[in-house]
């Protein structure tokens, strides 16, 4: 109606490409078509929800609120997921179920020109697939090695001489050593590749191997699946929530995570990496949505499961941030009482002082009469300061956080290895289910491209895949590999996936036509979207994600790109150490962020090309 | 004069032993030992007794070591206690009270007897801390087979097994279907497909996402 209406872009042949209400209804009444279905609605609600929570929720989540004022991040988050979020996920779910079609298959039939917002999907999603699924062989490594009492990371091993604890080891600390050295063998820079890991090649395939054996059939076997790896997460959090809530220093932590700075509501870095997370942690644009919502039935109520996704999604980022910060503030708290009682030792070894005289409570009191009365032995002591905040803001982000810093708390609870083993399945099943996700995004274009012959099966098709992508994901493998991981996790997986929903919207709204778009949706759900849907569709989703795109664009681009490496000769060792990229690296860079962008623009060049010489 | 020469010995005995025996000696060690962070609301008090302990199973230390020389306990010489309970100690040579044992056999006396030592004081080697003599670091526990290539034998096994068995069953499925091929009555129930003369529609030209369905109706009635 009015002006948009006159807004809407000429679409010619737009009913020729999708089929008519009439068609449908008849497709929906006859049960034909080849296209595969859902066993019922449990299955697409935990694939979407599996999709949609992902490591992510569990380790950037917690990060993002404690780092920009506690509980009062809560405010942007909620506000965009409802602006951003909410909408896109209904439109995506509207569309698939509509066109019935993959990703490909959709921006085709919207309009032939449209073919490469596809292809941008696609060939993220095959970028995330490729570094995602070596995050999964991490987890199945260190799930692999809880099942030993100690746990290989709770103490340094002993150097070839047996004369004392070996020095990477010593200088670090037992965690990060069986990370960096005994888990990726990191080289001390990005252009050093230091040849493929064994055990990390192997956990590589294991990883694979899970996936094709989920994926073997599309979602006749991704759907009995998910029962498993999308349930299992929530019940090991409830675990670790209880658990977590009995160990001292845990409600520090929750209240470090928390309390309210409403003074970061003001920084715009707040709201932007809310909306960042909000949109990345949905996993929209990856195609991977629109494929799994095609397989619904055509009256399927998908404004209501738009709603319920996105609050299941946030509930969960919340409430995994709460189970991390109670292990955390745990942690924090020992790590606070050994740094104390190591320099209360050292006072009563010096002073010859009895036992408990110095304890906690008085330790300030102690320490500042001593200090008066003999300073230079003191200050001769190099006491190290004890902070508790110090220790609850360390490295609590990313593989840092899952691989670093909560396996130490691992270590100091009782019954190490049963915590052990509960984390990482939980992890890999968050990230299990996120790789269906990525998966489908991938294998359905490729069908639609025809890139294989029609004679070859699914379980080839997918098998072939995997393979492959297996074969890629050796880049991730080798002693070099987490920079290349962290390369593929700033490039491929931002930009791109921004300008895609952003075309997305556009696509929608103004392409296939806002009117057309409510007419389906009366058709397939029963009513017209109300004005909430509407103004978020046509204005305020498209415009937030421009805003987000182009500041992150703009601090691409304008600051020097350095990596974080681990450099056992700096001298700041064991702080990571930042380093330039090479020069070389930058051309990866502009594939990586460049090749999806520019498909969108590039196809419909290329397509109008060849229909002008054809 | 017999019992004069005797008082005096007896006088002099403790000085020689107080000179024997002080803090940073060459000879001697130090002693921390740290009960309460040991053994908290189960710990003992320092008392003579267990200074008398103490000095009991170093004196079996050295005794081993040195192969059953008679050691006994007033060859340990204790001094400069402390409310810390710290103290030094030396070792005296059973044949001659005002030679000390050299460090080296004492410090291989303590480092090969240390399990028994801490033992008698249920502490540890932190907690009794001899200073200068490190603890031996416990030999890393070498194993057969690494524990985690057993789990990730046990995970591919199962993975595997799913596989094959998957594609086992696919294959069977296919093989069953291509069995009633000829039967006229399939087509009329509708396996799903929409087929006209054998061939299904939607293999039938997608060009550019045209689809059209128009003759779709029809060719289900069509067969020739």
């Amino acid at each position: 109606m009015g002006w948009n209406s006159r807004l809407k872009m000429p679409n010619p042949g737009l009913d020729q490409r999708v089929l008519s209400h009439a068609q449908l209804e008849k497709l929906e009444v006859e049960e034909a078509g080849e296209r595969p279905k859902w066993d019922n609605k449990a299955q697409y609600m935990l694939t979407c929800v599996g999709f949609c929570v992902g490591l992510g929720n569990v380790w950037r989540f917690p990060y993002l609120c404690q780092s920009h004022g506690g509980g009062a991040f809560m405010i942007p988050f909620l506000i965009l997921l409802v602006l951003e979020g909410i909408p896109l996920l209904h439109l995506e779910f509207a569309i698939g179920q509509r066109l019935r079609r993959g990703s490909i298959g959709v921006w085709s039939s919207i309009n032939p020109y449209m073919l490469g917002v596809g292809i941008a999907s696609m060939c993220v999603s095959l970028l995330v697939s490729l570094y995602y699924n070596t995050i999964i062989a991490w987890v199945l490594w260190y799930f692999f090695n809880s099942f030993q009492e100690p746990l290989p990371w709770s103490q340094c091993p002993v150097n070839v001489n047996r004369t004392g604890l070996e020095w990477e080891c010593e200088s670090s600390s037992p965690v990060d050593y069986f990370w960096y050295r005994n888990t990726l063998n990191i080289t001390s820079a990005i252009d050093e590749p230091g040849g493929l890991q064994w055990w990390m090649v192997l956990c590589l395939i294991s990883a694979w191997a899970v996936l094709y054996v989920c994926c073997i059939r599309g979602i006749e076997t991704t759907g009995k699946a998910v029962y498993v790896t999308s349930t299992l997460p929530y019940v090991v959090l409830t675990i670790f929530l209880i658990r977590g809530l009995t160990l001292k220093g845990s409600i520090s932590g929750i209240k470090f995570l928390f309390t309210p700075d409403l003074d970061e509501l003001s920084n715009p870095a707040t709201w932007l990496d809310a909306g960042a997370q909000v949109f990345y942690s949905f996993s929209l644009a990856f195609g991977g949505l629109i494929s799994f919502s095609s397989y619904n039935s055509v009256h399927n109520n998908c404004e209501q499961d738009a709603v319920i996704i996105s609050i299941i999604n946030a509930f969960t980022s919340i409430f995994a941030a709460t189970v991390i910060y109670t292990i955390i503030g745990f942690r924090a708290t020992q790590r606070y009482d050994d740094c104390l009682a190591g320099n209360i030792l050292t006072l009563i070894n010096m002073f010859d002082l009895p036992e408990k005289s110095i304890d906690d409570s008085n330790y300030a009191s102690s320490l500042s009469h001593l200090n008066s009365t003999y300073p230079a032995i003191i200050s001769n002591l190099q006491l190290k300061t004890c902070n508790l905040n110090t220790f609850l803001t360390e490295g609590v982000e990313g593989t840092g956080l899952a691989f670093i810093v909560f396996t130490e708390a691992i270590t100091k609870m009782p019954l190490a290895p049963l915590w052990s083993v509960l984390f990482f399945i939980m992890l890999f099943c968050l990230g299990l289910s996120s790789m269906f996700g990525n998966i489908e995004g991938v294998l359905v274009p490729l069908q639609d491209l025809k890139v294989f012959p029609k004679s070859w099966s699914k379980e080839a098709i997918s098998g072939v895949t995997c393979l492959v992508c297996c074969c890629i994901g050796l880049i991730f493998v080798q002693g070099s590999g987490n920079y290349w991981l962290a390369l593929f996790d700033s490039f491929a997986g931002s930009i791109p996936l921004l300008i895609t929903g952003f075309c997305e919207m556009v696509g929608v709204v103004y392409v296939y036509g806002i009117d057309r778009f409510n007419e389906d949706l009366k058709f397939m759900i029963g009513h017209k979207p109300n004005i909430f849907w509407q103004s978020t569709w046509r204005v305020i989703s498209p415009l937030i994600m421009l805003v987000i795109f182009l500041f992150y664009f703009a601090t691409t681009i304008s600051k020097e790109l350095f990596y974080i490496s681990w450099d056992p000769e700096s001298v700041t060792f064991p702080t990571l150490k930042q380093k330039p990229y090479p020069v070389w690296i930058y051309i990866i860079i502009f594939l990586l962020a460049g090749v999806p962008s520019l498909a969108v623009p590039g196809a419909a060049l290329f397509r109008a090309i060849w229909k002008r010489y054809c | 004069m017999r019992c004069v020469w005797m008082v005096c010995v007896l006088c002099l005995a403790p000085a020689v032993a107080a000179i024997l025996c002080k803090p940073d000696v060459t000879d001697g060690y130090k002693v921390r030992l740290s009960i309460k962070t040991a053994l908290g609301d189960d710990a003992y008090e320092w008392s003579k007794s267990e200074l008398f302990l103490f000095r009991a199973v170093l004196a079996f230390a050295v005794q081993r070591k040195t192969n059953n020389v008679n050691y006994d306990v007033s060859n340990i010489l204790v001094c400069d206690e402390t409310e810390r309970v710290s103290f030094w100690f030396v070792v005296t040579t059973p044949d001659n009270t005002s030679e000390l044992l050299p460090k080296l056999v004492v410090e291989n006396a303590i480092r090969e007897n240390r399990h028994r030592i801490n033992s008698a004081f249920l502490l540890t080697d932190q907690t009794l801390d001899f200073v200068g003599i490190n603890p031996t670091l416990a030999a890393p526990i070498e194993y057969d087979t690494p524990p985690w290539l057993i789990v990730f034998g046990v995970v591919m096994g199962v993975v595997c097994a799913g596989i094959v068995a998957l594609l086992v069953s696919t294959f069977l499925q296919k093989k069953r279907a291509k069995k009633p091929s000829a039967d006229p009555v399939d087509d009329e129930d509708g396996s799903g497909s929409i087929a006209g003369n054998g061939i299904l529609c939607e293999s039938i030209g997608d060009k550019d996402g045209t689809y059209n369905q128009g003759f779709t109706d029809d060719d289900r009635f069509t067969k020739l």
